[in-house]
């Protein structure tokens, strides 16, 4: 909300007047952001209010220029006239006057032709001047210059060269009577002021109105409140139209009030266009205007009937089914059975404290209108307001709650501008349906801010506090000794309910800079989890070996999973789905990390990277089997343990996983020789990283599963439970989604991965072992993880590595075979080994792989 | 050369006068010099400590002489053998001595060639420093706490003290979870782990809770829909604002160095009251030290304390919450946000394994 300061401190009693700075910081200091300080940019030299004369219409250009005579003071030839005062209060002087009557002993006027590009003013308007010398904000200096085959004596400003508004689309013109040409408009104008752009917390709806920010104004600063407010509202002789509220709970009060006989063409004054302007409203009529004026200076927004166009008696209640308006915009809208509406005897005629309606709208020729000031209930019209897609600055206030005391002092201030510049009549009815309900008192001991900052304060202030926000306030003495401070709020605070409401108002108002700083003592803590500190050794192991971190987004679309080749069955389709996505096609989480790392790794090969290795821990989305309704918990207590439960269980399934894609090399090609590509193998090894950090030993199963290459993908397992896959991905998978050849990745569920207490502790023998090496011919169908796990079973506890250094497939092994050539160390624990020893574990080893494999050794 | 056969002369050996042992050591000193290396040394050491050399030839002779000679001419050949040895293992010490540098200089490599055969990777920044802040209260006697990303609208709303109505539950704020009743959405924050640690934990609380979070922001240098939370909640008997407040300062002083502080502004937030923002005082800001807005905190709303069962009478407490994307971004001047989403390596890379 954007305000000038010279708006604010007129109701503020000052002994001196604080600068637009301190005036920020005391917003500040109370809760009340401000975001811009904008001084009004001075004009310096002479600008003053000219009176055109005459208009010269140009032609022959590409657009349509003006040659005015503007009248712009008096001439100060003969000094002993130029000094008169022109008797002309009311600028109302000829029209068509020229500097002809000089030497007659009353004063010449002194006009100047000056060449304008706007066509929004006639002979006889006030508009103001910058003369030669004179320069407008943003060192836009002004001198008479020749242009369009005339000299022009200076410019005519629009608003927004002025620096006291953003209208543009013409010059200003000023309201007439506004002042004699030749007043010094920089006085006049008010260009000597500062706009503060404010955004008060939704919580205090008071303070969108310069009512509100004055109050705060007045805590801060510790003085007086002028409140604009506090006008004699004198009774109503009888009503105006009757109204009746079907739905109190909707609108709690309504109150109309009624202006005749007023002259629809009136101008509106320039104070009142001239704040409108400053905060962002552009000036329609007098009527609108003073409506918009009462709304930003009280609060309480206003909505203007055309009384004519208003049939039979007034209703306020939810709209019916099919019920339909057309609104000032024009628009018909379709009601909804939760819009509040205004009717009156054709129906509805306003979306009330949203948008008027089109039929009763005032026009330029409405000399008889109805003024509405009400209460509507704030979530209503914050939903109404989301329904059609209407937000507007009276919806704006009324969703963050508006005094309710408010309607008749607002219509009251808005009848008598009317009146006063409108030379409108009040109606002397007036209708005020409804009630004000009033905040039940809220009670603490006095010293429970003392207790929530940690601050002693001084004597009474919690007391002195609450009575300046508006409170009434008694302090009583409670049975048990305790002093208690009751405060009933104000009406325009519908934010103050319990102690810590009251508490924060005296803290805030104390200034928060008066709370010191104290670390409290927490209990000894248990450090990281087991969980947590694994994962960060899983993402650290991943690091050092190469992969780096990426953090992709996890939506994704069905397009994905069919470019992962899943089967149209695959349980990994089934996604939880996002209800309103940024991006329409991307309105799935991920059961998978891998389509966000991929995205991840061709983004980075699309820049030029070749050799990419990257990994991402995080959490992944499995809608559960059965869908179970979120039940409706309520919050004043705990929830009961079935209610957590079902609360709980309606959430999907959201384990951690790890995952790395891979591709181009894993190890370089350098000065030292070749380098290795990516492989399956480096995938496997990855999770076997990861399973090293949690101290669990994976075993690889050769399986297919999409979208892995169906040769070159393992299933990894913790004992018999798989816990995800590695290998190298599908070709059509990787041409589908424009990915380098051969790219592998890995993805583990971490939270499958068992939790191992105490990692075995080895016994190391000081003995030197005995190597042996054998060379089997096996089926090339058989795992070579599966021979070495028989090697390493027959081997006996004497058998403390095997490892397999070669595998060799040729002419030498024949068809369908290969050799796998094992290194195997023997050692005892309390003796130094004979080869005699070892030779017979070696060969008890092998015996088993020839049974269970048909093994045998290699020649 | 005297053979076996020589006829018997006690009193004239010529091998083992003196002068002749004298210039059999001193040809093999010259022999052994001349050697340019150990090949050489070794192809003339046969000559002049074989057994056919001079000495050893002269020591058979010993035998020959008189009893009463053969001490003396015993202890010459000695001396002389010792001589060559000595001059031999001299000359031989040196000779590898040279050799061994030579060896060692012909072995020398160019110790700028680059090794990057398997380069290494980096930890993103956003998880390091969610995993430092957790340390610095870890330190402090706090626990990490964690919940999960698609939550109920009950703890990521409703027990946070948000109206049904609240601005903030509207689609244009908060992703929702399909279809439209579900009563699931996409954490806005991560204070829903405030609840959860509230109702799970034992009571007093002390805790952090880092996390991922998201809102229907679109992308842009300043903004992402998908972005990290750290947020902080204690609750105990006796919790003032002024424990908040030095919480934050140590908070700050961990991550922004000891000159740094935390600064106060009133401020609304369904979930607390009395509420604040708070700004930090950053030295290394750009363009001279000052006050950057870090994030908001409060005071526990009673209302949130008795959704999970305390009883805001005996028990207060404080929560408060940072943006990491914003925190690094002032932190290590990130121009641009989107750097720090879209996974290019070349961003990721430089900072290693740490924050």
């Amino acid at each position: 909300m954007r305000i000038p300061v010279t708006w604010l401190t007129e109701h503020l009693e000052l002994d001196e007047v604080p600068t637009p700075e301190q005036l920020a910081d005391a917003f500040v200091r109370v809760g009340i952001e401000v975001d811009d300080i904008r001084p009004l940019n001075a004009v310096t030299g002479p600008l003053v209010v000219g009176r055109v004369v005459r208009i010269e219409e140009l032609t022959g250009f590409k657009k349509p220029i003006r040659y005015c005579q503007v009248e712009v003071g008096v001439l100060a030839a003969d000094a002993a006239t130029s000094s008169t005062e022109i008797d002309d209060p009311e600028g109302m002087g000829l029209t068509g006057g020229t500097a002809a009557t000089a030497g007659t002993g009353e004063a010449a006027p002194d006009v100047r032709g000056i060449i304008c590009g706007a066509t929004n003013f006639a002979e006889g308007d006030l508009i103001v001047a910058a003369l030669p010398g004179a320069v407008l904000p943003g060192g836009f200096a002004i001198s008479a210059r020749k242009t369009y085959g005339h000299v022009s004596n200076g410019m005519i400003c629009s608003a927004k060269e002025l620096g006291i508004g953003d209208d543009h689309s013409g010059i200003l013109v000023l309201p007439p009577g506004t002042a004699a040409p030749g007043t010094d408009a920089v006085d006049l104008l008010g260009l000597d002021d500062t706009v503060l752009e404010v955004t008060p917390t939704p919580d205090r709806g008071f303070c969108f109105s310069v009512r509100g920010l004055a109050r705060e104004l007045a805590c801060a600063l510790d003085v007086p409140l002028i409140d604009p407010a506090m006008l004699e509202v004198p009774p109503g002789e009888g009503e105006v139209v009757p109204v009746h509220i079907e739905d109190e709970q909707a609108c709690s009060r309504f109150v109309l009030r009624r202006v005749t006989d007023l002259d629809a063409t009136a101008p509106t004054p320039w104070f009142i266009r001239r704040r409108l302007m400053l905060a962002g409203i552009r000036s329609i009529s007098l009527a609108v205007d003073v409506t918009n004026y009462v709304m930003l200076e009280l609060g309480q927004p206003l909505h203007a009937f055309d009384a004519g166009s208003v049939k039979g008696s007034l209703v306020v209640r939810r709209a019916r089914p099919g019920e339909k308006l057309t609104t000032l915009d024009d628009v018909q809208r379709e009601l909804a059975s939760d819009d509040i509406v205004i009717c009156d005897d054709t129906g509805p005629i306003s979306l009330a404290g949203i948008m008027g309606g089109a039929s009763t709208e005032i026009s330029d020729t409405s000399t008889d209108v109805l003024l509405e000031a009400a209460h509507w209930d704030p979530a209503s019209i914050s939903r109404g307001v989301r329904r059609h897609k209407l937000p507007s600055e009276a919806a704006r206030r009324f969703e963050r709650f508006t005094d309710p005391a408010l309607p008749p002092a607002a219509l009251e201030r808005a009848a008598r501008l009317l009146r006063e510049y409108g030379e409108g009549r009040i109606h002397p009815g007036r209708t005020d349906v409804g009630r004000v309900s009033l905040f039940p008192p809220v009670s603490m001991p006095i010293d429970l801010p003392d207790k929530v900052a940690g601050v002693r304060y001084a004597r009474g202030v919690t007391a002195r506090r609450l009575q300046q926000i508006g409170c009434a306030v008694e302090v009583t003495t409670s049975d048990s000794g305790v002093t208690m401070v009751t405060a009933t709020p104000p009406t325009w605070r519908s934010d103050l309910r319990q102690p810590a409401d009251l508490v924060e108002e005296v803290l805030r108002l104390e200034g928060y800079d008066s709370i010191p700083s104290v670390l409290p003592t927490a209990p000894a803590g248990r450090g990281l989890t087991e969980v947590q500190r694994r994962r960060r050794t899983v993402a650290r192991a991943l690091a050092e070996a190469g992969y780096v971190e990426v953090l992709p987004f996890p939506f994704t679309s069905p397009a994905t999973w069919d470019a992962f080749g899943f089967a149209p069955d695959d349980v990994r389709r089934n996604t939880v789905k996002v209800l309103n996505p940024l991006e329409s096609e991307r309105d799935e989480l991920a059961t998978t990390l891998l389509p966000g790392l991929l995205e991840s790794l061709q983004r980075n090969v699309s820049r030029g990277q070749r050799d990419v290795a990257l990994f991402h821990v995080g959490q992944v989305t499995l809608p559960s089997a059965t869908q179970v309704p979120v039940p409706d918990v309520p919050v004043a207590t705990r929830p009961s343990d079935a209610e957590l439960s079902s609360l709980l269980a309606a959430l999907p399934r959201q384990p951690l996983h790890v995952a790395v894609v891979l591709a181009g090399q894993r190890q370089r090609t350098g000065w030292w020789g070749k380098g290795e590509p990516a492989s399956w193998a480096d995938a496997v090894q990855a999770a076997k990283i990861v399973a090293e950090a949690y101290g669990v030993e994976l075993r690889a199963v050769a399986v297919e599963c999409a979208p892995w290459h169906p040769g070159r993908c393992a299933e990894l397992r913790v004992g018999d439970w798989p816990v995800g896959h590695a290998g190298e991905l599908h070709p059509k998978v990787v041409e589908a989604l424009g990915l380098p050849r051969r790219t592998c990745a890995m993805e583990l569920d971490l939270d499958a991965l068992p939790l191992r207490d105490n990692r075995p502790v080895p016994l190391v023998s000081p003995f030197p072992p005995v190597l042996l090496d054998v060379a089997l011919v096996v089926d090339a169908a058989v795992p070579a993880a599966d021979v070495a796990a028989v090697l390493r079973g027959a081997g006996g506890d004497l058998l403390e590595e095997v490892r397999l250094f070669d595998v060799y497939t040729g002419e030498q092994v024949g068809a369908g075979k290969r050799s796998l050539a094992y290194s195997m160390r023997f050692r005892a624990l309390d003796r130094t080994l004979t080869v005699e020893e070892a030779t017979a574990s070696r060969d008890a080893a092998v015996a088993a792989a020839t049974e269970r494999f048909g093994a045998t050794l290699r020649g | 050369m005297s053979g076996a056969n020589d006829p018997y002369d006690p009193k004239e050996v010529a091998a083992l006068a003196p002068e002749t042992l004298r210039a059999a050591v001193d040809q093999a000193v010259q022999a052994f010099t001349a050697a340019a290396d150990l090949d050489e040394l070794a192809a003339v050491k046969p000559a002049h400590l074989g057994d056919r050399s001079p000495l050893l030839t002269a020591r058979r002779e010993i035998g020959a002489l008189p009893p009463a000679a053969r001490a003396e001419a015993g202890k010459r050949v000695n001396e002389a053998q010792s001589a060559v040895r000595e001059a031999f293992a001299t000359r031989q010490a040196q000779l590898q001595v040279e050799r061994d540098q030579r060896v060692l200089r012909e072995e020398a490599v160019d110790v700028t060639l680059p090794w990057d055969r398997v380069p290494r990777g980096a930890r993103h920044p956003m998880t390091t420093l969610a995993e430092r802040i957790a340390d610095v209260f870890v330190g402090m006697g706090y626990e990490v706490a964690e919940g999960p990303e698609v939550e109920t609208e009950w703890f990521n709303f409703d027990a946070l003290n948000f109206a049904k109505d609240h601005p903030a539950r509207t689609t244009s704020d908060t992703f929702y979870v399909a279809p439209a009743d579900s009563g699931l959405v996409l954490r806005t924050h991560t204070s829903p782990v405030q609840i959860r640690s509230l109702l799970e934990r034992e009571l007093p609380v002390y805790v952090v809770c880092p996390g991922r979070t998201f809102r229907t922001d679109e992308l842009d240098s300043t903004h992402t829909p998908v972005f990290h939370q750290v947020e902080g909640l204690t609750v105990d008997k006796g919790i003032t604002m002024a424990h908040m407040k030095g919480t934050l300062d140590a908070f700050a002083r961990a991550m922004f160095g000891p000159d740094s502080r935390t600064r106060l502004r009133p401020h609304f937030f369904p979930f607390v009251e009395p509420g604040a923002e708070v700004d930090v005082w950053f030295p290394e800001k750009k363009g001279g030290a000052g006050w950057v807005e870090w994030g908001g905190c409060g005071m526990v709303h009673p209302n949130v304390l008795r959704a999970c069962g305390v009883d805001p009478e005996v028990y207060s407490g404080f929560a408060f919450g940072m943006g990491l994307e914003r925190t690094l971004q002032f932190r290590n001047g990130i121009p641009d946000m989107r750097d720090m989403i879209e996974g290019d390596v070349r961003f990721t890379l430089p900072f290693g394994t740490e924050a």
